[in-house]
């Protein structure tokens, strides 16, 4: 931490796991990651990574059955979220931690108009009369940029475009003030323009509110562009974290390398095919005992097949979970 | 809403014309004659009269479009000068029926009561209790309660009323002892009159078997509508939204699940109401209750066409506008459909 900073969320070694007819998915494991307040923290990882599932985890927005949350520890305001009763967790859902999903075209329920969708959580965990959260909905749409707010608060979802309804969704995950936003893909389903639009205005609500942020994608140019700092999933793990700038100019973990290599460059030749990561990701049946990726890296060695490395520093506040050290080019000697 | 509600009952017109053609046709192909039936005694004015109110002996296109002016004029006339003192009753004869020598609508108004109460209250009964069935089971799939739900609709599905209201009349009336609370009368008296709380109770007892008969059937149906339409909804995105708002369950379900799953639902619902108009003619038949539905299969049997023709005019009139009622709640409950 290099300010020092209390983080405003701090998950340690979170497990979750799907039962599925005969077996089990390991989809989560042994996640660790804190944010700091103010701070936007990318995640990044291809689909099946686990990114979504861990942020669903945290708040227990996971159906169960047939997830599990099988270990580890959330702390947030004190108090840790895997433990809490379930009026705590409501209370927090909504009121402090804020949350937007990937597709804005189903996100919202389209029997109600969006005023109504907005002003739910301002009266169950602000207790504000009707006439107040009507007050305060209409800022909101006014602060995501909808014009005609007045007016756009009667109107149900189907009479908004893709991008605004993600404004909606941003307007309702911003409602209470929260300290955390988690945002999971949402600019995925939106078209380049508009995906634009949502990466400034967010950018902009997260400095002028002063709220932490995680921004769920699988985009790095998405990351470059709007994180602090970055952490990178693979196989239900982090394989690494560093701030935004130090993982861009120093990826350490193969994956983390191979995926920098597969975002297409407008610049340079042509004749250059597409780079593309060979392969799968795995499920995982069982807690790990190798690590994930060996079967899709070029630096593998036979440890990795027996041991799944842990998450190892290598300055700058930058750690990375794989035997080979890449800025020596050689296996790590621990 | 009300030019496309203005619309419809238009355009329902033509259909019900239709309608009441393809019935009458049928109808006439049907084989008997009314004054075949009667006895020698009767004198010729009174077969005449008969002859006249029905028009026989004109070609079949006269006689359809007599008998729709009848249908559509001159019944209702005469039920406004009844009530009202400006208005004459017609010249012409009223629609007499073949077999009971009445007017076929007075008779009809006579049973409507009796079904309404049995038929109209079952269906009230079956949808009350399959809402919350359907809920529930969707809410807590595969769940023991779901299980017993799923169990009780296969019943409700699989046994016609001709069984399960016998073996009712079995359980209830014969094998009960005459004492008991539980014991229940077979037989619907329909000259109780309820005027003390006495008789009330009478009434309430002698219905509560026809109405456990066909509110199963009803339950079984919609419950199972429910609970479909719930589980469709119980996995989308909103719901999701709805508890990362942090609403508590009861208002995640009761108020966002079930506002959407309920507009299939409805429309189900209303268009199942004609039905009940139709009453229950199995149901009608084994529990003695005298109305519409033992008034028409009694009425088939004795080849009473005007009786008949008359019921299913009447039947497909209520179909036509509870498919109105039923567009228009759709409408209403989800606001991404507009008529105009």
């Amino acid at each position: 931490m290099p300010d020092g900073a209390q983080p405003v969320l701090d998950v340690r070694e979170l497990k979750t796991v799907f039962k599925i007819r005969g077996g089990e998915v390991h989809a989560v494991n042994d996640v660790s990651f804190d944010l700091k307040p103010g701070e936007l923290l990318g995640v990044v990882g291809e689909s099946g990574s686990g990114k979504s599932v861990t942020m669903m985890s945290l708040l227990g927005l996971l159906p169960s059955p047939p997830a599990d949350v099988r270990g580890g520890t959330v702390t947030f305001d004190g108090q840790d979220l895997l433990k809490v009763d379930a009026e705590t967790l409501r209370m927090t859902r909504g009121g402090k931690i804020g949350f937007v999903f990937q597709d804005p075209m189903t996100s919202l329920n389209p029997v109600y108009n969006v005023g109504m969708q907005i002003m739910e959580p301002l009266r169950k965990h602000m207790g504000m009369t009707k006439k107040q959260a009507a007050v305060r909905a209409k800022e909101l749409l006014e602060l995501v940029g909808i014009p005609d707010a007045d007016q756009r608060l009667k109107d149900y979802p189907h009479q908004f475009s893709g991008g605004m309804r993600q404004r909606v969704m941003i307007a309702i995950a911003l409602a209470c003030d929260p300290k955390v936003l988690i945002a999971d893909e949402p600019t995925t389903a939106l078209d380049v323009t508009i995906q634009a639009q949502i990466l400034e205005l967010m950018k902009e609500l997260q400095e002028r509110l002063g709220m932490a942020v995680i921004w769920i994608t699988h985009d790095l140019g998405v990351v470059a562009g709007i994180a602090d700092r970055v952490v990178v999933m693979y196989g239900g793990q982090i394989v690494e974290q560093a701030p935004t700038r130090e993982l861009f100019k120093n990826p350490q973990h193969p994956y983390t390398r191979a995926l920098l290599k597969t975002v297409p460059r407008v610049s340079g030749g042509r004749e250059d095919r597409l780079e593309i990561i060979e392969g799968q990701p795995p499920i995982l049946a069982a807690s790990p005992t190798a690590c994930p990726f060996r079967d899709r890296c070029d630096v593998a060695i036979d440890r990795c097949a027996h041991e799944n490395p842990q998450r190892y520093d290598v300055g700058n506040n930058h750690d990375a979970a794989c035997f080979y050290d890449a800025r020596t080019g050689a296996p790590r000697d621990v | 809403m009300l030019t496309y509600t203005f619309r419809r009952l238009l355009t329902a017109i033509p259909t019900l014309i239709f309608i009441s053609l393809i019935i009458f046709l049928l109808l006439d192909m049907a084989p008997g004659d009314p004054t075949a039936q009667l006895p020698l005694t009767i004198p010729p004015e009174v077969r005449e009269q008969i002859r006249q109110s029905l028009g026989l002996g004109e070609p079949v296109h006269i006689r359809y479009l007599l008998w729709l002016k009848q249908m559509v004029w001159s019944e209702p006339v005469y039920y406004l000068s009844q009530s009202v003192d400006w208005i004459s009753a017609p010249d012409e004869a009223r629609l007499i029926s073949w077999q009971t020598r009445a007017p076929v609508m007075d008779t009809i108004l006579e049973r409507l009561p009796q079904t309404l109460m049995v038929v109209g209250l079952a269906y009230v009964v079956g949808v009350l209790i399959a809402l919350p069935i359907g809920i529930i089971s969707a809410y807590k799939q595969y769940s023991v309660f779901d299980q017993a739900g799923t169990f009780v609709s296969m019943i409700g599905f699989s046994i016609p009323p001709f069984f399960s209201g016998v073996l009712m009349i079995i359980l209830f009336t014969v094998m009960m002892p005459n004492d008991s609370f539980w014991w229940f009368p077979s037989i619907y008296d329909t000259t109780l009159v309820i005027d003390s709380w006495e008789n009330f109770g009478k009434q309430v007892r002698q219905m509560v078997l026809p109405v456990m008969v066909l509110a199963l059937q009803t339950t079984a149906q919609i419950s199972r509508f429910m609970r479909a339409s719930m589980l469709d909804n119980l996995n989308q995105d909103y719901v999701r939204t709805a508890r990362a708002k942090g609403m508590t369950e009861s208002v995640v379900v009761l108020k966002h699940v079930l506002r959407n799953s309920m507009i299939p639902v409805v429309t189900v619902i209303a268009l199942g109401i004609p039905a009940i108009f139709g009453g229950a003619i199995i149901t009608e038949q084994i529990f003695k209750v005298n109305g519409i539905g033992q008034l028409l299969i009694v009425s088939i049997q004795a080849s009473d066409v005007p009786m008949v023709q008359t019921l299913t005019f009447i039947f497909a009139i209520l179909i036509v506008f509870f498919n109105l009622i039923a567009d228009i709640l759709y409408g209403i409950l989800d606001p991404r459909i507009r008529y105009d």
